[in-house]
């Protein structure tokens, strides 16, 4: 018998996946490929189809139209071969609460027909790797959220799968949480696993993926390496916050005068505005000296998935509330 | 960077044959156990009503019933093991609702592994809770002054619980997978079970009740149950009603099994 999955360059090859709900169209002709070895980012607010798109990769969910091919097994025809291809971290955690860290790992390496020695020692092992060994005998309820993702990303990495999905795995992580999940992903990729990776985030996308994809309304609506697609939007964003907060308007009608053409932001009484020219700030710097408007804050920074979209689509992300919700 | 190639991992590609599944059953059935360990309250949790009606059964009623509290707890105590067992089977389904409402499902549907094992173990694993409370049953019943007809024949009373209970637990499993939420897992069961225990020989003589109720009481699974669990612990007929108790059984999980299954596939939309 030979295995479709020896050849090709693609790990994962999506074409025209569909996914209605009724009359919602979740997922609307997807066209995605992820080379063997790399990272896939699919960056898109949330209710844009990411995790309905994953979960008919991960055979979890049945596509409406249109084909998957994982590892290079059909999604459908193939699903069990799939299956034993692939890891799935999901937004929310897989794992008993009740039982410990290791009991956890150690149940799906018998599920995978392990021996009992040998799940056990892929237990510790992963333990280990994901630095929980000092928590491996407890309960997964008494865990951080953290610890919980790097628990679930364990779980989902016992049969060393060669493909892995995973969906949001940093939403409502803390900074050094998220920090220490990139870390892990990186040392995976290292070794030769291809990921599927949302995320809400663009920082997060830059920061691991070799491609992205932009989906909103289950649409692809922009594809690219991290460069190209900050080469597309502006890039860049500043952000100035005055010490005062009675001087925010100022500094508004300074930035209408020397940017017209832009929309700044307004939120958390600082004031964002994209720019693709670093030389503009030791100008705005001597100027908002000039005017004495003293600042807590004025740095650049990658844009926000918001100006993201606001760029590509021209209408702002417009789930803000429920990613808040979703991070809790 | 250059392209890795991807190679087939070791585990079996493909559907999983019997032993593979047996095996995974097992696993699930594994974790099921190991909650207990954790959680060892459940078994106290899961004493305490089947004790409560035996005490408040045998000694509120007792008297009116059948003259005297013993003669009453010699015919009810088959009956109450009944009715405890088929309660028992509903925390089959409320489990299987929470495990599928919090994602714990997505991981295993995930994995290369048989469709029914999830569920086959759950099932599985609930057996032991089955075996607790007949014990729990029996040894209270015991102190009050049950006398047990044989220790063979209370052993093969307990198998009987349990083979009954194994199918009908896919009525709880149907519940568990089509329900939205834990509390109507358990409002579903409560509508079914209560009347149907009650409509039954369980707790009195159905000589008692009216013609059209006795003609139901007569074909009630739960007559034939209590019936059979009586016949083995106490007195009365053993072979007429264990087979009716194995009929019913293997009707019902015929019937719910595939419809179980059904459902279950059917929520992978």
């Amino acid at each position: 018998m030979s295995h479709p999955g020896t050849t090709g360059d693609y790990a994962i090859e999506v074409e025209g996946l569909t996914k209605h709900f009724g009359d919602l169209v979740a997922v609307d002709h997807i066209d995605l490929n992820a080379r063997a070895g790399t990272v896939l980012g699919v960056l898109g607010p949330n209710g844009a189809g990411k995790t309905t798109m994953v979960r008919m990769l991960a055979t979890l969910s049945r596509p409406t139209a249109g084909t998957g091919r994982v590892g290079g097994y059909d999604i459908i025809r193939n699903a069990p071969e799939v299956r034993s291809l692939i890891g799935l971290t999901g937004q929310f955690a897989g794992i008993d609460e009740l039982l410990t860290g290791e009991e956890n790992l150690r149940f799906i390496g018998r599920l995978l027909g392990m021996p009992t020695r040998d799940a056990k020692a892929r237990a510790r092992e992963l333990l280990a790797q994901f630095n929980l060994s000092d928590a491996a005998d407890k309960a997964a309820k008494a865990y951080s959220g953290g610890m919980r993702r790097r628990l679930d990303l364990a779980a989902s990495l016992v049969g060393r799968p060669r493909i892995l999905f995973l969906d949001e795995p940093t939403t409502g992580l803390d900074p050094r949480a998220r920090g220490e999940l990139w870390g892990l992903v990186r040392g995976l990729v290292a070794d030769g696993t291809t990921v599927l990776l949302t995320t809400q985030y663009l920082e997060e996308a830059d920061q691991l993926a070799h491609e992205i994809a932009v989906i909103d309304h289950g649409k692809v609506i922009a594809t690219g390496t991290p460069t190209q697609l900050k080469a597309k939007i502006g890039g860049q964003s500043l952000r100035i916050q005055p010490e005062d907060h009675a001087r925010l308007d100022d500094l508004l009608a300074l930035v209408a005068e020397r940017f017209p053409d832009l929309e700044p932001v307004v939120s958390a009484g600082a004031v964002t505005i994209g720019v693709n020219d670093e030389g503009v700030m030791p100008t705005l710097a001597a100027d908002l000296r000039d005017r004495g408007i003293a600042l807590t804050d004025f740095h650049l920074g990658l844009s926000s998935l918001d100006e993201v979209f606001l760029t590509l689509t021209g209408h702002r992300t417009e789930t803000d509330d429920e990613n808040e919700e979703a991070a809790r | 960077m250059t392209a890795a190639t991807i190679e087939a991992p070791a585990p079996a590609l493909g559907r999983p044959g019997l032993g593979a599944t047996v095996s995974q059953t097992l696993s699930m059935a594994w974790r099921q156990m190991v909650r207990i360990k954790h959680n060892p309250f459940e078994l106290v949790d899961l004493s305490l009503s089947p004790i409560m009606f035996l005490l408040l059964f045998v000694y509120v009623f007792g008297g009116q019933m059948a003259g005297s509290t013993s003669e009453y707890l010699q015919y009810v105590l088959g009956g109450l093991i009944a009715q405890n067992a088929i309660f028992l089977t509903m925390y089959t389904g409320t489990g299987i609702n929470a495990d599928l409402r919090k994602g714990v499902y997505d991981r295993f549907r995930s994995l290369p592994i048989a469709r029914s094992a999830p569920l086959a173990g759950k099932i599985f694993a609930d057996m032991f809770k089955q075996v607790w409370s007949i014990l729990i049953m029996v040894l209270l019943g015991m102190l009050m002054g049950f006398e047990l007809r044989s220790v063979g024949y209370a052993v093969l009373a307990t198998l009987v619980l349990v083979v009954f209970a194994l199918a009908i637990s896919w009525i709880s499993v149907l519940m568990g997978v089509v329900a939205d939420s834990e509390e109507k897992v358990q409002i579903y069961a409560f509508v079914i079970i209560m009347p149907l225990t009650f409509t039954s020989s369980a707790f009195v003589d159905i000589t008692t009740m009216p013609g059209f109720m006795q003609a139901w009481a007569k074909v009630n699974p739960v007559t034939h149950l209590s019936d059979a669990m009586r016949g083995l612990l106490s007195y009365g007929p053993i072979s007429e009603p264990l087979m009716w108790t194995f009929v019913w059984a293997a009707a019902i999980f015929a019937v719910t099994a595939p419809l179980a299954m059904r459902a279950y596939k059917r929520k992978m939309v």
